[in-house]
């Protein structure tokens, strides 16, 4: 039945494949192979930071100075960071977009193809500008990745480079976000209102608002620093009259929408799945949608709540206190959607489903320790101890990671035309699930009794702790590996079906497996579309 | 001689304690503050274990019930402004229960009026420094020597050893229990942080920015904490140790630390 629409609406234009040869990446303009591109950078991004976050866990396996130099220590946990959120995470979500929104809404490519490319081929240059600084005189960037002054200050060789990496990771997120936002508004098929989108194109058309938001601002905060080092100025220099915080205040109004930047596409993600394992449509389309406007929305409005510390005036921390709490209640609304979702419907639990629902599970944990965190006088407590990173980890590893995973499960069959191995899969899912908590969980309680961030040794009493998380960290590392060896062996499987799924729903699935070079050449009916899958 | 080797045996189940004291949940601290913010921390958990049991197992059964493998059929509804509604509201609620507490117990640590002991707090790459603003009593406060030994790389020294391996100093901070201290922090360099979490106290020590924050200690004892903002390649090298004492202990080490400043000073001349 499927099969009939994808023959109504492919047009067979084998006539201009792709060219032959590295030409093919280089100037590709295609949606499919610059998704791909984007994928595969992600993932060697996440293995390069994951590398880094096994040093940090060595290092922290046992009290004691073991393997490396504090400073050495610092440039770890920053490297991981700013590798994980700019090159793994993101352009992780911006593949999948690349590869996903054409074919959802059933456009041709994306709007503006030669940004596509130029916006892609930024990041290689920056990741290894940013990489090269740990050869540098002085060391790689140990300042945290919040980049902190005057801390940034004293850094060595390496702060212009990091300056110009994060200014190259802003252009090519800025420009990937003018792509998908002209895409979704101009090329949707004609019968698709805004409305009927699916939930995965509505999540990152917000996504891509909020960074084309805020960018420039952290471009702004990284060129105040640079002139600041090099040009005499004094923003964020108190001899001069600048004054330190002003940047965490810029940085932090970046920073928070950008962690929404980090979840959004995940809730895109496993709002596509849970309906499809679930052979039920998704709960509340329409909610959802508000819901992930009012969490944008709040997420320009809370900034503050990571400097509880920082010396606010009491009525600025009431207000942050309270615009915080409020997050809590879109975020709810999600997660009662996806239960409801779940809720009397067929549920089957491939690869993707189980990443799901480890998502659905683990992330709403890493809700609950964000909720305490809103709690100013908590928070207090909280600030900058393991506690914190137990839950940012909660919500970005197998919050945004694990929704990674899935869609990557979900959608690797139309991207290869075969079935990837789903017994391994299923153990990918088991180990990482068991391994994420093995590393997480015990960080809540180092945190609560009194544990520091961002320290290379630590007293005797947090030694048990710290030894499970390490060996959970490189149970988790190890448990990646087997991602990859699906992936590469994928093209060896069966064939799949143009739907895929028995469940699945949407255009993407209209097209064959693996989905041809061009797709959509002439729009099609969406509707029609949808119809033939009920 | 009962009595004695009870003790003793107290004696020693403390130590035991002491040497496997991991803790896995927030001190309740020694200051009323601090177990106003340990209450709210502990009513904040339980709301959210509340909501979780409901919310995992409204989603536990149904992933039992209806799979498709039980022969489950799926349902047709798709949304339900009811639900919605009503998951909206409940949430407010709770959160407008927890408002109330958090917002009472903000405005009591913002109030640092009328101390009776006032200290500012300076921070440096990588020590403290303490100046009491009514008894010209100063110093610098660093990580104590056998921490010191025993950080390095590859010290050969095993942490285990050493008692209170990098939360001791050498001059730690003395108080009088019972009494408002204020704390006056600023920073040299780069921006630190000064927590103790039996003072349930974190605050940020900014350069050029005096930051001020208070506790009142209401039981004697030693109070460890560290810099809490990262400062460079020893932010993991600057403890912070405070003690307790009863008013007349404070005194007397009042008097004792002006003499030998005196005793110093004359000693360098």
């Amino acid at each position: 039945m499927s099969s009939t629409v994808a023959d109504a609406l492919d047009h067979e234009h084998d006539d201009h494949g792709p060219t032959k040869g590295i030409g093919r990446w280089l100037f590709s303009t295609n949606h499919k192979d610059i998704g791909t591109m984007y994928l595969i950078f992600s993932l060697t991004m996440f293995f390069i930071g994951g590398a880094m976050a096994m040093v940090i866990r060595s290092e922290l396996a046992v009290p004691g100075l073991q393997f490396v130099h504090p400073e050495f220590f610092n440039s770890m946990t920053t490297m991981h960071a700013l590798i994980m959120v700019f090159g793994a995470v993101m352009p992780a979500f911006v593949g999948l977009a690349n590869w996903m929104i054409p074919l959802m809404i059933g456009a041709p490519d994306m709007a503006l193809p030669r940004m596509n490319n130029w916006s892609f081929w930024i990041l290689p240059v920056a990741f290894g500008i940013l990489l090269s600084t740990l050869l540098m005189p002085g060391g790689a960037p140990a300042s945290g990745w919040t980049m902190y002054p005057p801390l940034v200050l004293q850094t060595g060789d390496a702060f212009p480079f990091l300056i110009f990496s994060v200014h190259l990771m802003g252009i090519s997120s800025i420009m990937g976000a003018i792509n998908v936002i002209v895409t979704i508004i101009n090329m949707r098929a004609p019968d698709m209102s805004l409305l009927k989108m699916p939930m995965f194109v509505w999540m990152w058309l917000i996504t891509a608002y909020l960074l084309i938001a805020v960018m420039p601002v952290l471009a702004g905060a990284v060129t105040m620093l640079l002139t600041d080092q090099f040009f005499g100025t004094s923003f964020f220099l108190a001899a001069g009259g600048g004054d330190p915080v002003m940047f965490q205040h810029i940085f932090w109004f970046f920073g928070h929408p950008e962690v929404y930047i980090m979840i959004l596409p995940a809730f895109g993600v496993v709002s596509e799945i849970i309906p499809t394992f679930s052979r039920k449509k998704l709960f509340g389309h329409d909610s959802m949608v508000y819901a992930g406007s009012s969490i944008a929305f709040l997420s320009f409005i809370v900034w503050a709540h990571h400097m509880f510390t920082v010396g606010m005036p009491l009525t600025g921390q009431m207000f942050f206190m309270f615009a915080t709490m409020l997050i809590a209640v879109p975020t709810g609304v999600k997660v009662f959607n996806w239960v409801a979702t779940m809720w009397r419907g067929a549920m089957t639990f491939e690869t993707p489903m189980l990443f799901s629902l480890g998502f659905v599970f683990l992330f709403t944990i890493g809700g609950f320790s964000g909720l305490m965190l809103a709690i100013a006088p908590a928070d207090i407590q909280y600030h900058d101890t393991y506690f914190v990173v137990a839950h940012f980890h909660y919500v970005l590893v197998p919050g945004s990671v694990f929704a990674i995973m899935a869609g990557a499960y979900y959608w690797l069959p139309k991207w290869t035309g075969h079935m990837y191995n789903e017994t391994l899969g299923k153990a990918h899912f088991w180990l990482s699930t068991i391994f994420v908590n093995l590393t997480f969980f015990p960080m809540h309680f180092l945190g609560l009794a009194g544990m520091p961030r961002r320290i290379p040794d630590y007293s005797t009493q947090f030694a048990d702790f710290n030894t499970i998380a390490s060996i959970g960290a490189f149970g988790f590392g190890l448990s990646q590996l087997i991602f990859v060896w699906i992936v590469v062996t994928a093209w060896r499987g069966e064939k799949a079906t143009d739907r895929v799924w028995e469940g699945s729903h949407g255009l993407e699935w209209t097209v064959p497996s693996p989905a041809p070079w061009h797709t959509f050449t002439t729009p099609p009916k969406a509707r029609i579309a949808q119809e033939a899958f009920e | 001689m009962i009595r004695k080797s009870f003790l003793s045996l107290m004696g020693l189940l403390a130590t035991g304690a002491a040497q496997a004291d991991w803790a896995l949940n927030m001190p309740r601290g020694v200051t009323e503050l601090s177990a106003e913010t340990y209450d709210l921390h502990m009513m904040v958990f339980w709301w959210c274990v509340a909501i979780g049991i409901v919310v995992f197992g409204v989603m536990i059964i149904s992933l039992i019930k209806h799979r498709k493998s039980k022969g489950a059929t799926p349902a047709t509804f798709t949304h339900s402004m009811t639900a919605e509604i009503v998951w909206t509201a409940i949430p407010v609620v709770i959160l407008l229960i927890m408002a109330v507490p958090a917002a009472e117990t903000m405005v009591k640590l913002e109030d640092s009026r009328d101390p009776d002991i006032s200290i500012v707090v300076t921070a440096y790459q990588w020590k403290w420094h303490y100046k009491y603003q009514d008894e010209d009593i100063a110093f610098y406060s660093s990580l104590a020597r056998p921490s010191m030994d025993a950080r390095r790389k590859q010290s050969g020294v095993d942490p285990n050893a050493v008692d209170n391996y990098l939360l001791d100093v050498d001059r730690p901070v003395v108080v009088p229990k019972g009494a408002k201290v204020r704390l006056l922090l600023t920073s040299n360099d780069v921006v630190h942080s000064w927590w103790v979490p039996d003072l349930a106290i974190k605050k940020d020590a900014v350069p050029g920015i005096v930051n001020e924050t208070w506790f009142r200690a209401e039981e004697t004892g030693t109070y460890r904490g560290q810099c809490a903002e990262l400062c460079g390649k020893d932010h993991g090298y600057m403890p912070i140790v405070v003690e307790v004492v009863e008013p007349d202990a404070y005194q007397a080490w009042v008097d004792t630390r002006k003499n030998g400043d005196v005793a110093v000073a004359n000693a360098a001349k």
